[in-house]
């Protein structure tokens, strides 16, 4: 019988241990996936004691707290720090989230923080994000309108543009892809999630011309139907959006109109 | 030191920043045929224009008359006359335009019963030269920075710009006075990257961090600031740098002018509307540096709300519940995880937090770098745009929802320019290598540097002087405590310390080179701030209460060589760009 067994470069290991030195009576154990391709070593868990008495209430702050004062090595992602740019995405008790909004408080226990699951890692918390972007290019997120004069806008009423609600706020940070069974195991050919929450958001904006095209160019077993409404991706969003409702939208969209 | 890998491109135009005036002039650029590079240390859609909240600003007239010389006026007044007057006439009457081509390309922007783009009344702006309230901000709800990036980004895909995207920029390459191209290391897997161009456009933003507590994000480090600088030329009007009123106490985060847009207002801990006080007409909608003062002044005189008496409440909840929801959604989130507040039910505790830089590299309207030699010269090469530059629109104070607007109108102008200036493939320059060895000295010395100050440990020395010393309110004495700390925190960097030696994504070094820029540009804004004895927009000299015009209606010229710094004036321009509008002579500045 052959033997199955993970490659020596994905087995993680137990990393450096990281004593408090500031003698705090308030700590938490915060556990972080390391791994830098410079090195030979495989990936390995960090485990940082942290003063929570002097830290702010989200996971950034922690992340931060450790960088700035405890071990200025670790890396990841971070811009706008407060929910609308998407680079702080990573996993953190188990769940997909943005790190500047995830209030350490909700994890019990020790805190665990790994980088999105299922992208190749480029460094220690940070994903790579190359081939779902490649996808959001695939949808050609852009108005399709040829509307040419200069010195009027289109006019779009209130109601039309509802709808774009709820699709236009995303921010692109990957936490309902990654968070998708189906995208795991076929993210080269699915779109997934996001990608199709924006592919959603162009198909019902009322000032563009392509919407049949646009909705041929996804009907596809493999880019559209390996959704299979597990609905992680709606419980994973950050911003609240229901990525899940708009697959099902489209989908209703091309089993009715005549594509 | 070890020799590095050097990888070489040649393009027509680099772009350096993928923000909101990097990608319209990437889209520009591509549009007119020229090879044009776009180099990012983030992924586009991660730039700092996306937290833009209320607006874009144009005289569209959907809500009632306007006109682009009502605009222009504002502008001028915002400015409190720092601004070049042709460069506002530029951006006022372009505005339209840009904003319309943007809904173009696809802006969701919110709409008017009739379908028009929605706007909404903003600080400082109004009617028939300050005649009354005008509704002049266009909104995509309170999410129209977002709006705009995305968008934009979208363009530049449609028009297949060429992205370097996470990496990191060292230095310019000068030859003789001219920009020729730039150094970039990639983060992805640690090489070095030289681009030879015939023009660079520098739209690397604001450098909101050097101060503790400010709006903006980890990333708002100025890099393309610092980069000038290097290369010998002077940054202009640093000193002015924007409180917006309202940041979240103790977080930082933006709660959008449209708040009060939308009718909301702020209160002391008497449960005064003290703007009353301070701008009877404009009152909570007055500029931004007036109202920061406001609240300074409220607090500092003990009618702050809190434990602490340190700052005050924005209070909304009398506003519709529909204009909440539809108008104001992203700020409701903000309030509900930034400060734990139910805007329909309770008030959000503010405080005038640090926003935006009215300073940077100084340009023509046409986005042509400036520096002086005898009179005002132009840097073959070298462009800049959006918040990196000094155009100058914004004077001492920009207006809200000016900066989005500032960001199209001239990322447009300067593809435009781009394209008269530069044939496509026309061949490059050699450039001396010492240029190159100059830069990668540097990097490696910060890389391998094993001192015993470490980056963040200087960054909050840095943060925290000039979070006190040259903040809202400034005096002669603090200033020149306040050059004199930033100059020790400067020498710090002799023995500073980074341990992570590895090249790829070495965010311990990115964050020091952040750090060496950051460092250079507080150098350039305390020393010019302790130059400017008057005050004027978002510079209020306690000791020099009042504004001097004849002495001061000049811009600030910094050339910093590490801590030294040499300072100079540039003449304000006053002349208008044609003769669609008179030239506005100076006023007293009330609301």
């Amino acid at each position: 019988m052959v033997q199955l067994s993970l490659p020596k470069n994905s087995e993680i290991k137990k990393g450096k241990y990281f004593k408090d030195k500031t003698g705090s009576k308030n700590l938490r154990k915060v556990n972080i996936y390391r791994w830098d391709p410079s090195t030979d070593e495989g990936p390995r868990i960090d485990t940082y004691e942290v003063d929570m008495d002097n830290c702010p209430s989200k996971v950034l702050d922690i992340l931060n707290k450790i960088k700035n004062e405890i071990d200025s090595t670790i890396t990841y992602r971070r811009s706008c720090a407060h929910g609308v740019c998407g680079s702080c995405a990573m996993n953190m008790g188990g769940k997909n989230g943005l790190a500047c909004t995830t209030p350490h408080a909700e994890i019990e226990g020790d805190i665990d923080i790994y980088p999105l699951p299922h992208l190749k890692v480029k460094k220690d918390l940070i994903g790579d994000l190359d081939g779902l972007y490649k996808q959001y290019q695939s949808i050609e997120p852009w108005l399709k309108n040829n509307s040419t004069k200069e010195t009027t806008e289109i006019y779009q009423s209130k109601e039309d543009r509802a709808k774009l609600d709820g699709a236009y706020e995303c921010i692109m940070c990957a936490c309902c892809s990654t968070s998708c069974p189906s995208y795991w195991w076929n993210g080269d050919k699915y779109l997934g999630p996001a990608v199709l929450l924006q592919a959603y958001r162009w198909i019902i904006d009322s000032r563009d011309e392509e919407r049949k095209a646009r909705l041929k160019k996804v009907a596809d077993e493999l880019k559209l139907y390996r959704c299979h409404t597990i609905l992680n991706c709606t419980n994973a969003c950050p911003k609240g959006l229901n990525p899940a409702k708009a697959i099902a939208e489209i989908k209703k969209m091309l089993a009715t109109a005549n594509v | 030191m070890k020799a590095y890998n050097i990888i070489d491109h040649e393009y027509d135009v680099v772009v350096l920043g993928a923000g909101g005036s990097g990608l319209r002039a990437a889209v520009g650029l591509s549009e007119a045929g020229l090879k044009t590079a776009c180099i990012s240390k983030v992924f586009p859609t991660r730039s700092h224009t996306s937290a833009a909240q209320g607006g874009i600003s144009a005289a569209l007239g959907n809500m009632g008359e306007d006109d682009w010389r009502w605009h222009m006026y504002d502008t001028v007044k915002g400015a409190d006359w720092l601004g070049d007057q042709d460069s506002i006439e530029y951006l006022c009457k372009e505005a339209p335009k840009a904003v319309l081509e943007l809904e173009k390309y696809g802006v969701p922007f919110s709409r008017t019963d009739e379908g028009k783009i929605y706007q909404r009344p903003f600080g400082g702006m109004t009617k028939n030269y300050g005649n009354g309230i005008v509704q002049r901000t266009c909104a995509a709800a309170d999410r129209t920075g977002h709006a705009i990036l995305h968008t934009l980004y979208g363009q530049a895909l449609k028009h297949n710009t060429e992205f370097f995207i996470e990496y990191f920029a060292l230095d310019l390459l000068m030859k003789d006075g001219e920009c020729k191209g730039l150094i970039a290391w990639n983060l992805n897997d640690g090489t070095i990257h030289r681009f030879r161009a015939h023009t660079v456009i520098i739209a690397t933003g604001g450098y909101g961090k050097v101060y503790y507590s400010a709006t903006s994000a980890h990333t708002c480090t100025g890099d393309g600031n610092a980069m000038v600088l290097r290369a010998g030329l002077p940054l202009q009007d640093m000193e002015f740098v924007q409180f917006h009123p309202t940041g979240i106490y103790g977080h930082g985060t933006l709660i959008s002018e449209g708040v009060r847009g939308e009718g909301g207002y702020l209160v002391n801990s008497k449960g005064e509307r003290f703007m009353e006080r301070y701008a009877p007409n404009a009152k909570d909608l007055a500029s931004r540096d007036v109202v920061s003062r406001s609240m300074s002044i409220e607090i500092n005189e003990g009618r702050g709300v809190g434990k602490d008496q340190d700052h005050v409440h924005l209070h909304l909840s009398h506003l519709d519940k529909s204009v909440i929801e539809n108008r104001l959604p992203g700020i409701t989130e903000a309030a509900r995880l930034f400060a734990n507040v139910d805007v329909t039910k309770d008030p959000i505790p503010v405080v005038p937090t640090v926003h935006y830089n009215m300073g940077g590299i100084p340009t023509n309207y046409k986005a042509e770098v400036l520096t002086m030699n005898g009179s005002e010269k132009t840097v073959p090469g070298l462009m800049a745009i959006g918040e990196a530059a000094c155009v100058s629109v914004h004077g001492a104070n920009r207006l809200g929802s000016n900066s989005l607007i500032d960001l199209v109108v001239f990322g447009r102008a300067a593809a435009k320019r781009a394209a008269e200036l530069v044939k496509p493939g026309t061949p490059h320059d050699e450039i001396p290598e010492t240029e190159t060895q100059k830069c990668l000295d540097r990097f490696d010395k910060l890389r391998n540097a094993q001192g015993d100050n470490s980056t963040a440990e200087l960054r909050l020395s840095m943060q925290k002087t000039m979070q006190s010393k040259c903040a809202v309110f400034r005096t002669e004495k603090n200033l020149k405590k306040g050059v004199d700390e930033i100059g020790k925190t400067y020498d710090g960097m002799d023995s500073i310390s980074v341990k992570d030696k590895s090249l790829v994504f070495n965010t311990d070094l990115v964050e020091t080179l952040e750090f060496d820029n950051l460092i250079r540009q507080a150098v350039a804004t305390v020393d010019s701030a302790y130059h400017r004895k008057e005050s004027r927009g978002a510079h209020a000299r306690e000791d020099y209460p009042k504004r001097d015009d004849e002495k001061f209606m000049q811009h600030t010229l910094a050339w910093c060589d590490g801590k030294n710094t040499k300072i100079s004036y540039r003449p304000v321009h006053q002349s208008t760009l044609t003769n669609e509008v008179q030239y506005f002579p100076p006023q007293e500045r009330v609301y």
